[in-house]
């Protein structure tokens, strides 16, 4: 067994089948697992992509990363598809299995495999994170190649099971602080997705320079990324993503997301952790 | 199908209807088609004047390449709200009572676009859309126009691969066109994104093929690519752009 850079995965060649399965970590023997739950959640696992669909049957906050490989054994690092963090029916009645299998299964993961597809024919592009990859091939607008992975990866993490209702604590403060009030977010939010014309996305974004928070849309596969805000919270408007639930319906789609689905504790973590790089208090050191 | 020029702005009163007969649809009798065409304006009744045209085919006459179910929500839903929306935005605007294609062209406003774009340039898009398949479409062009293909493209087949290419790269929403360039005076196919169309980049439209989600999503899901397959075997008329092509060779003269 090899141990790759990340200490995470593992190349093993030991039989005929070239295995690339989850390591076990040191922390993991010796009845030590709870210490585990931190590297278990590495988000930018290279990992190259098999055809086997991953089962959904997920421990609580386990992801299964187990990929059994079929192909060369000149391996090398690409990206791979990360599933939701719920089952594809735990979002019912508000967005339905078939959706998320249509959606996810195939769209999310033919995004992915154009994606490795088209990294297999072009070296300089090895070797980014994907959040690199992104900035990199922005190209001012005009990306190449166009690949929707990251928004979704984004996306399915912006929601849960039981969504919806407020945020709470320091985001809910931000918020009012913002737009005002919490119910002026949700008409602005739910107008600029209404308003927003062919695909694309909404986005309730952390401006790092100007230090709030602000709804911004993104066309195609663009992302906040690119022009370094901190993306909080997605929504996805392209017509695959609610035609099958809503057909052209897309108010009911937009009302249903604010209702029942966005996750706002994901969008306070994302803050909290926003909050290392872009500072939203009043200084308390003095300027001299 | 006459491109009106953008100078008609300023004389909306008169000489944008002696164009496009789309335009005025509701007068029956020869001696209105030249009067301005307005509804009564009954309170609550907008008074702008692009009608929802419907296809030249019964909605389930496309079935099974293109289901009534799609043909009802994206003629029925979609093409109607375009419609809708854009008679909501220009009444009582300078570009209320001009035809179509002048609203596109002023509101494209070379690429610095008014609010009326889209919905107009879409309104345009899916007509032209419907009159672009008919029942039992699909096969062979012939004639004048399957000479230009091969002399063009080499080869109709070669033609069926490009259309496709575009069609299939078309990333996010948008429309695959097969053209003729005015200016080089050759067919082209093109792909353009929302709701663009050659009106505005300056080229004669002969095909077009809807590649918005909403259009295939019912029928194919996220199948693209069978979608666009079905349209070139089975649905597109080529007898509707062979006449648009005549149509073409005939404006050309006339300049």
């Amino acid at each position: 067994m090899s141990w790759s850079s990340s200490n995470y995965l593992c190349l093993s060649s030991s039989s005929s089948v070239t295995q690339f399965s989850r390591c076990k970590l040191p922390c993991e023997s010796e009845g030590q697992r709870g210490k585990c739950q931190d590297l278990n959640r590495a988000t930018n696992i290279s990992a190259y992509n098999s055809l086997k669909p991953p089962s959904f049957k997920l421990d609580k906050g386990q992801r299964r990363n187990d990929h059994v490989l079929k192909k060369p054994r000149n391996i090398s690092a690409y990206y791979s598809l990360k599933p939701p963090p719920y089952k594809f029916d735990a979002l019912e009645p508000y967005m339905s299995k078939r959706t998320l299998e249509v959606h996810w299964g195939e769209h999310h993961r033919g995004y992915v495999e154009s994606l490795n597809k088209y990294l297999g024919k072009d070296d300089i592009l090895y070797g980014y994170t994907l959040d690199e990859l992104i900035r990199v091939t922005y190209n001012n607008g005009n990306p190449l190649p166009e690949y929707n992975v990251w928004n979704h990866d984004f996306f399915w993490e912006s929601m849960q099971p039981g969504g919806g209702n407020l945020p709470i604590l320091g985001l809910l403060e931000q918020i009012e602080k913002d737009f005002g009030s919490f119910s002026n977010f949700r008409e602005e939010f739910i107008e600029t997705a209404l308003t927003l014309f062919g695909s694309g996305w909404v986005w309730l974004v952390l401006k790092r320079n100007e230090k709030r928070l602000a709804i911004a849309t993104t066309t195609n596969a663009v992302t906040p990324l690119v022009w370094d805000d901190i993306p909080l919270l997605s929504l996805d408007m392209w017509e695959h993503s609610y035609y099958l639930d809503y057909k052209n319906d897309k108010a009911r789609y937009v009302n249903v997301f604010m209702d029942h689905l966005v996750s706002w504790n994901a969008a306070l973590a994302r803050m909290a952790r926003a909050q290392s790089f872009v500072n939203l208090g009043e200084p308390k050191i003095p300027v001299a | 199908m006459v491109m009106a020029s953008v100078t008609t702005i300023a004389s909306h009163l008169t000489s944008t209807f002696l164009y496009a007969p789309e335009f005025c649809r509701l007068s029956q009798s020869l001696h209105t088609s030249q009067r301005p065409c307005t509804r009564k304006s009954v309170s609550g009744t907008i008074s702008a004047n692009i009608d929802l045209k419907p296809p030249p085919y019964a909605l389930d006459a496309l079935e099974p390449h293109m289901s009534k179910e799609t043909l009802e929500y994206h003629w029925g839903k979609h093409h109607r709200g375009y419609v809708n929306n854009l008679n909501k935005q220009i009444e009582g605007t300078e570009l209320d009572k001009m035809s179509l294609e002048s609203i596109i062209l002023a509101s494209h406003n070379k690429g610095d676009i008014l609010p009326a774009f889209n919905n107009a340039a879409q309104v345009w898009n899916h007509e032209f859309f419907w009159e672009s398949m008919k029942p039992g479409g699909g096969g062979k062009p012939s004639g004048e126009l399957l000479e230009l293909i091969n002399r063009d493209f080499g080869s109709f087949e070669a033609l069926i691969q490009e259309f496709k290419l575009a069609a299939t790269t078309q990333f996010g929403s948008g429309w695959a066109w097969l053209v003729y360039d005015l200016e080089d005076k050759k067919l082209v196919v093109l792909k353009s994104s929302n709701a663009i169309n050659p009106l505005v980049l300056g080229s004669y439209p002969l095909l077009t093929l809807d590649v918005w989600e909403h259009a295939y999503y019912l029928d194919f899901k996220n199948l693209r690519p069978d979608y666009i397959s079905t349209f070139l075997d089975k649905l597109v008329s080529w007898d509707a752009v062979s006449s648009r092509l005549e149509a073409a060779k005939v404006s050309i003269e006339g300049k």
